[in-house]
């Protein structure tokens, strides 16, 4: 579904990722791990459009879209939960929701909005409040139900569970396994290494910008150097 | 107390026009994070389309929609010339666009029309008045006052109703974050721009009908009393601006009205203080409005 090939990020003259390559298949829960600073987030936003890459190429279902600004790539079906949540602090949870189904046809709104109340109960509850009252488990909650909204083909997550109480830290991946287990495809940045290897099908692991390694949980958990070296935890 | 009330209509009616630009220098700002130095300039070029139409021999109702329509037009323009190909560039390139953009057509008018003010008539009611008890209120002031409100209504229902106007508000909340929900910024922003240039075209026409006049330089004055009235209330801030707006409004009529006679002409020296001692007591203007990245 998603083919990363030598991509190449610069921040300036720093390289922030080098030659990355990555394949995410249908249906599949990809993870993307590694140290502060490995690239995680770069790779993530350069694929959803955000930062252009200086090289290398991106593929989705057979199409490049290399350099396509955000908009157009969430209309390809690729949707991003940023870092940080980065919900809308001045709208309603209920404008978060709508502004995220912007791109489907305004008759599938009212049902989506629904379906997303019943799957998030917390936040109809909350329909009406201002997104800034939101706890730090809400909101990622909100973050992730308007990202659903596009019905995305490829939902990429970045930190979920960053800054979150450990029980939260649970909610988030509990969420994260029902989704895979509706056959979402997933690709998630995730500092909790440990969790997110339990969870996802295969995971990459990032330093200095490069792609390491690559397998199931259970080879990177067997590989301890690499391991302790690289994820620390 | 008569003269209170008195001061209170007056000052919504002028206060109502600096409200209307005051919104679209917000509107702006919220999308782009520019403070557009070139907002007067739509009422320069819509007092040229007024003079035209005007001597052409239309009425004042036919010259009405076109000043909005041309200052709708010139917005989207400027944007289209100017403003997208320094779209991203940091705060300070924008301000410099913006000010290169109000240089540029004030020349084009005085080269190729004359450095003279151009007058047309005004509407024949402009300077009618009606008694309401003790007080004295302009026929002109009350249509002003209620076209505003109106658009000021019409404006929110814009913003809170339709899926535009949530883009509008969400982009100028995290335009990064807009972008990955679908929100296409050429839309919002030539969006942002339209409504703009239809706010200053009310504002327009109220301004030319009150002035009866226009000049190449004929932007400075509503571009400031915009800027201005948008700073006061909070630069950002949409129900800001509107207050800003009407305060800047009231304090200038306020003012001229109690000021001695010896020192009246100094009114607009005196609300500058009145802004400066506002701006060191709440940098931030009447309303806060939390920083967020633009495009």
């Amino acid at each position: 579904m998603l083919e990363v090939s030598g991509l190449t990020t610069k921040y300036g003259e720093i390289s922030a990722l080098r030659e990355a390559s990555l394949h995410v298949g249908s249906g599949e829960v990809i993870g993307l791990i590694g140290p502060n600073g490995a690239g995680k987030t770069t790779l993530l936003n350069t694929v959803a459009g955000l930062l252009a890459p200086s090289g290398g190429t991106i593929e989705f279902d057979g199409e490049d879209i290399t350099g396509h600004s955000p908009e157009r790539l969430l209309r390809s079906g690729l949707a991003l939960v940023p870092e940080h949540r980065r919900i809308f602090v001045n709208l309603t949870v209920e404008e978060n929701l709508r502004i995220g189904g912007v791109t489907v046809p305004p008759s599938d709104r009212p049902g989506l909005l629904e379906e997303m109340g019943e799957r998030f109960p917390v936040l109809r509850d909350k329909w009406t409040t201002s997104a800034g009252y939101l706890s730090g488990g809400e909101a990622q909650q909100l973050a992730i139900a308007r990202a659903l909204m596009s019905r995305p083909r490829l939902l990429m997550m970045d930190e979920p569970s960053l800054g979150l109480a450990p029980l939260l830290v649970d909610v988030v991946f509990e969420l994260i396994d029902s989704l895979r287990s509706q056959g979402r495809t997933l690709l998630v940045v995730e500092q909790n290494a440990t969790k997110m290897l339990d969870l996802a099908d295969r995971a990459y692991v990032l330093r200095s910008g490069e792609v390491v390694a690559e397998g199931t949980g259970t080879e990177l958990r067997d590989n301890e150097d690499l391991f302790d070296t690289f994820v620390g935890n | 107390m008569t003269e209170l009330l008195q001061n209170l209509i007056d000052g919504l009616g002028r206060g109502s026009i600096y409200a209307l630009l005051a919104l679209g220098v917000a509107v702006i700002f919220g999308v782009m994070h520019l403070l557009n130095f070139a907002h007067g300039e739509l009422i320069t070029v819509s007092g040229y389309a007024s003079f035209w139409a005007l001597g052409a021999g239309w009425s004042w109702y036919l010259t009405v929609p076109l000043i909005v329509a041309v200052s709708v037009l010139t917005s989207l323009v400027i944007e289209r010339v100017a403003f997208s190909r320094v779209r991203g560039a940091d705060d300070f390139t924008l301000l410099l666009t913006s000010f290169g953009v109000h240089f540029v057509v004030s020349a084009i008018f005085l080269l190729y029309v004359s450095a003279s003010v151009k007058t047309f008539a005004r509407p024949a009611w402009v300077t009618n008045t009606y008694a309401v008890g003790p007080l004295r209120i302009e026929v002109f002031d009350t249509v002003v006052i209620v076209v505003t409100v109106t658009t000021l209504a019409a404006t929110t229902l814009l913003l809170q109703r339709t899926t535009f106007g949530l883009s509008l508000r969400a982009a100028a909340a995290d335009f990064d974050t807009a972008r990955l929900m679908g929100v296409r910024s050429n839309s919002v922003i030539r969006g942002a721009f339209a409504l703009s240039g239809a706010l200053a075209g009310i504002a327009s026409v109220f301004w030319l009908m009150r002035s009866g006049s226009t000049s190449p330089t004929a932007g400075i004055d509503p571009m400031l009393k915009g800027v201005l009235a948008a700073l006061i209330g909070g630069l950002g801030s949409l129900r800001g601006a509107v207050l800003g707006g009407f305060t800047l409004g009231l304090a200038e009529v306020i003012l001229r009205s109690r000021l001695p006679d010896s020192v009246a002409s100094l009114t607009e020296g005196v609300v500058f203080i009145l802004i400066a001692l506002l701006f060191i007591f709440r940098p931030q203007g009447l309303i806060s409005v939390p920083h967020a990245e633009r495009v």
